[in-house]
């Protein structure tokens, strides 16, 4: 690896946030605030989607567990939706999956929902840079690693008993 | 999933824009392209400086031919500007152009980040992220639909008369829908206009009979679209009828129903005098309303209200217009294409009471202003004020309601013109000492600076500075019984105390009320004001985000004559050129079942706000409707057993995504 991008590498751990958003609105306003010269954190990693409605709980879990330190998903406002009400298909998907990250151990912070209309750059950027200071503080979340240990874990215990003990959880998602 | 080339394996080009220095100046695009290089499937990268460019495009066709290239990763600007570009490269290339993928390093990189590492860094996350991806993609074929040639335009003010005479003169079939009793809108109820002085109803009404009588514009006033649906080429509207109470065909607008109505007397707010007159029950907005049709306004109308009328009116109409059953009518239409022209409306200044509008008599507005210079309006033409008399000085206040952080920030953009318009005019009919009070002159158009000049050298006092308030407090003896308008000359460098007859109000452009209401029955966007979004504010001006529905006028935000007609005009173009194509390419990105994986549970059926899933009974299974379907996903992402693809956007290529974002670990 070049040795500018190692120094990168060296620098002060910085989050990791996998973004979400809706092609007309939010992904727009992504647009404006480029447009516009707004200034934001450089931890947000942008998924075009067509709709917010498109995001699958699983995309947001899979993002969890390759490592990213947090997931935001934008959409448009209630009422303005491209088709008509796929936000409100996501919001309740929303519901269900903060509730699901809290019980498996995940911040309830490291995901977000917000509705960011196309004229919106600025709340773009004050969301942006509002997450990355709240996971920044809240640290790596690191599955990845986390999903080593327990394989090690699982190794011993099966080295050592010479078998599985029962009722092993699943850890990939 | 992935499918295979010539010699079967992924073979994946890879090109990175410095966009001048939009890019290059915030992104080490070498390192990046290095960096991409090492990835499996890469064949080659390349870094250029403006890859949009010609000889940008033919690098990537040159490559594709010479490299045997199946795949094309663009690291540049938003998908949103050049995707298509790049996807028209590809195809001259001998390539499908859906084996393209973008990566925004400019919007999402470069334009928003400061720190050249991190940006690098995302740089490369982010192009991983698309080579992964683009991998993965699938041959796809643009859809077609066909265009219906109608045209339906919102609105009858000036920018609606002309784009709907513009569509129809070319042959198309055009609906405008106007709610008021008539067309025309407020360039109606304007006197002259600038910077010529030519009247404005002498160029505006000979325009609303021509559209009153084109064969191929039905004219419907008095109506509002209620109902709203359907796609590019083919929308479904449903409009609403107000009952007139009068039936337009035989109405001839002879007006002896109005001389004959029980009320001898005018009595109710006339709204095309902006109140400053009186009309009966019974009326016909101004003389030239178009159609020439009295209007029953059914809130006063006796018979309306309480079927005790005489009915005077009835007995001496010998054409038997009259019609007090009618109903509200609904009545649906098919179009392909949708121009807005909404309009506006202005500021209300009792949201800026230190002005003292409506507490003291003789501070008005511009507009009713327009009205009472008007040879046509409540005084005649001449300038005289609520109390009868004619004002010796007059001061006329620029910015209300504009360029002020307590009302609206924007600058209207007519308001300096039409003040300077309202001081000559003033000046012609009176003789008065007129003073115009303004933070900036704002003039730029053809001939509006020599307008200025030509103002200036009728001894039109300027005045600069905002104005604080206007009052009847006399501190001095030759102030009593004026209006003192308060003022810091900023030119002087001293507060000024300026005392007045009439005060004239410039009151700025507002969205309408119901701006929100219309966009969202349009689905189009609108910014936080409400004036509603073009799709690109310098190469889209009149589209917007919704394929085939375009705006123009000042529903776009603030404009003047010349400007609106100019923007209806290329509103309609831009329907016609939809028209003349007669068919609308659409990004392939529907949904599909896969019938083996489907287990037949319904829960996508209600999930879809277009009705495109239906469930096959004898199968057991649900089916999309490609022709339905506009590709938002909400289905894929709902389905269970995972049996609802997205073209575009298949879970793979998201998963693969993700996994390119975040495959290099940071720790």
């Amino acid at each position: 690896m070049n040795t500018e991008i190692n120094k990168t590498l060296q620098q002060p751990w910085k989050p990791r946030i996998v973004a979400f958003f809706c092609n007309w609105c939010t992904y727009t306003a992504a647009d404006l605030a480029g447009v516009s010269r707004l200034k934001y954190a450089p931890s947000v990693l942008i998924i075009r989607l067509m709709c917010s409605g498109r995001v699958d709980p699983q995309f947001v879990l899979d993002a969890f567990a390759k490592g990213a330190d947090g997931v935001l998903i934008g959409g448009c406002h209630f009422g303005d939706c491209h088709y008509i009400e796929g936000n409100h298909k996501m919001f309740r998907r929303y519901q269900m999956l903060k509730r699901m990250i809290v019980n498996m151990g995940i911040e309830p912070e490291r995901l977000r929902l917000e509705w960011i209309s196309a004229s919106e750059g600025d709340k773009l950027k004050r969301v942006i840079n509002d997450m990355n200071e709240k996971v920044q503080a809240l640290g790596p979340l690191n599955l990845p690693g986390k999903f080593q240990e327990w394989d090690l874990e699982i190794q011993d215990m099966i080295d050592q008993n010479g078998d599985m003990p029962a009722a092993k959880e699943e850890h990939h998602v | 999933m992935s499918s295979t080339s010539k010699n079967g394996s992924v073979r994946i080009g890879y090109y990175v824009c410095h966009c001048g220095h939009n890019i290059a100046a915030n992104v080490d695009v070498a390192i990046v392209a290095k960096e991409i290089e090492k990835l499996p499937g890469v064949v080659i990268t390349r870094e250029y400086k403006y890859m949009c460019s010609d000889p940008g495009q033919e690098l990537i066709q040159e490559d594709i031919k010479e490299l045997n290239l199946n795949r094309i990763v663009v690291a540049s600007c938003s998908p949103l500007l050049h995707e298509q570009t790049f996807r028209n490269a590809l195809t001259h290339g001998g390539l499908n152009p859906y084996f393209l993928q973008m990566v925004n390093i400019r919007e999402n990189v470069s334009w928003v980040h400061t720190d050249r590492e991190l940006a690098t860094q995302k740089a490369i996350d982010l192009s991983r992220a698309a080579v992964r991806r683009v991998a993965i993609h699938k041959a796809l074929e643009t859809r077609q639909v066909s265009i219906n040639p109608d045209v339906l335009v919102v609105g009858g003010g000036i920018s609606g008369i002309n784009a709907a005479l513009t569509l129809a003169n070319a042959g198309k079939k055009v609906y405008l829908v106007e709610r008021d009793p008539t067309i025309g809108g407020h360039m109606a109820q304007f006197d002259k206009t600038f910077p010529t002085l030519d009247c404005a109803a002498c160029i505006l009404t000979p325009k609303m009979s021509d559209v009153k009588n084109h064969p191929n514009i039905t004219l419907w006033t008095y109506s509002e679209v209620v109902e709203f649906s359907g796609f590019v080429g083919s929308f479904k509207a449903k409009i609403k009828h107000k009952p007139r109470y009068i039936i337009e065909d035989l109405c001839v607008g002879c007006l002896d129903c109005i001389d004959a109505c029980v009320y001898k007397n005018p009595k109710y707010r006339d709204e095309f005098n902006v109140g400053l007159s009186k009309r009966k029950p019974i009326y016909i907005p101004f003389p030239q309303a178009t159609p020439q049709v009295v209007v029953v306004d059914p809130e006063n109308c006796i018979q309306v209200k309480r079927g005790k009328c005489k009915m005077t009116c009835v007995d001496v109409c010998d054409r038997n217009a009259f019609d007090f059953t009618q109903q509200e009518t609904f009545e649906e239409i098919q179009v392909g294409s949708v121009i807005l022209t909404t309009g506006f409306q202005t500021f209300n200044p009792e949201k800026t009471p230190y002005y003292g509008y409506g507490k003291y008599d003789n501070v008005y507005t511009s507009l009713e202003v327009e009205r009472i210079v008007n040879s046509a309006g409540p005084t005649g033409g001449e300038v005289l004020m609520r109390d009868g008399q004619k004002p010796k000085k007059v001061g006329i206040v620029h910015c209300v309601g504009s360029r002020d952080d307590r009302t609206n920030k924007w600058c209207s953009r007519v308001c300096c013109m039409y003040s300077l318009k309202l001081a000559s005019l003033i000046k012609e009919h009176t003789g008065a000492e007129v003073y115009n009070f303004y933070i900036d002159m704002r003039t730029p158009g053809k001939g509006y600076e020599e307008f200025y000049d030509k103002v200036l050298k009728e001894k039109v006092h300027f005045i600069r500075g905002r104005v604080a308030e206007v009052t009847d407090w006399a501190a001095e003896k030759e102030e009593e019984g004026k209006l003192i308008i308060r003022v810091e000359d900023t030119l002087v460098g001293a507060v000024r105390r300026i005392p007045v007859d009439m005060v004239v109000l410039s009151v700025g452009i507002e969205p309408q009320t119901d701006a929100h209401d219309v966009r969202r029955l349009f689905n189009i966007s609108c910014s936080t004001e409400g004036f509603f979004t073009e799709r690109h504010p310098k190469l889209a001006p009149v589209e917007t985000a919704a394929e085939g529905i375009f705006i123009a006028g000042c529903c776009q935000g603030p404009k003047d004559i010349p400007d609106s007609v100019a923007q209806s005009g290329a509103a309609a173009s831009q329907a016609l050129a939809l028209i003349d194509k007669g068919v609308m390419e659409m990004e392939p990105n529907t949904a599909y079942v896969l019938e083996e994986a489907c287990s037949g549970c319904k829960s996508c059926i209600s999930l879809c706000p277009y009705t495109a899933i239906t469930f096959v009974e004898e199968r057991k299974k649900a089916e999309i409707n490609e022709a339905l379907c506009k590709g938002c996903g909400t289905c894929v992402a709902a389905c269970p057993s995972s049996a609802i693809m997205q073209n575009l956007f298949e879970d793979d290529e998201i998963y693969s995504e993700i996994e390119g974002l975040l495959s290099i670990p940071q720790l």
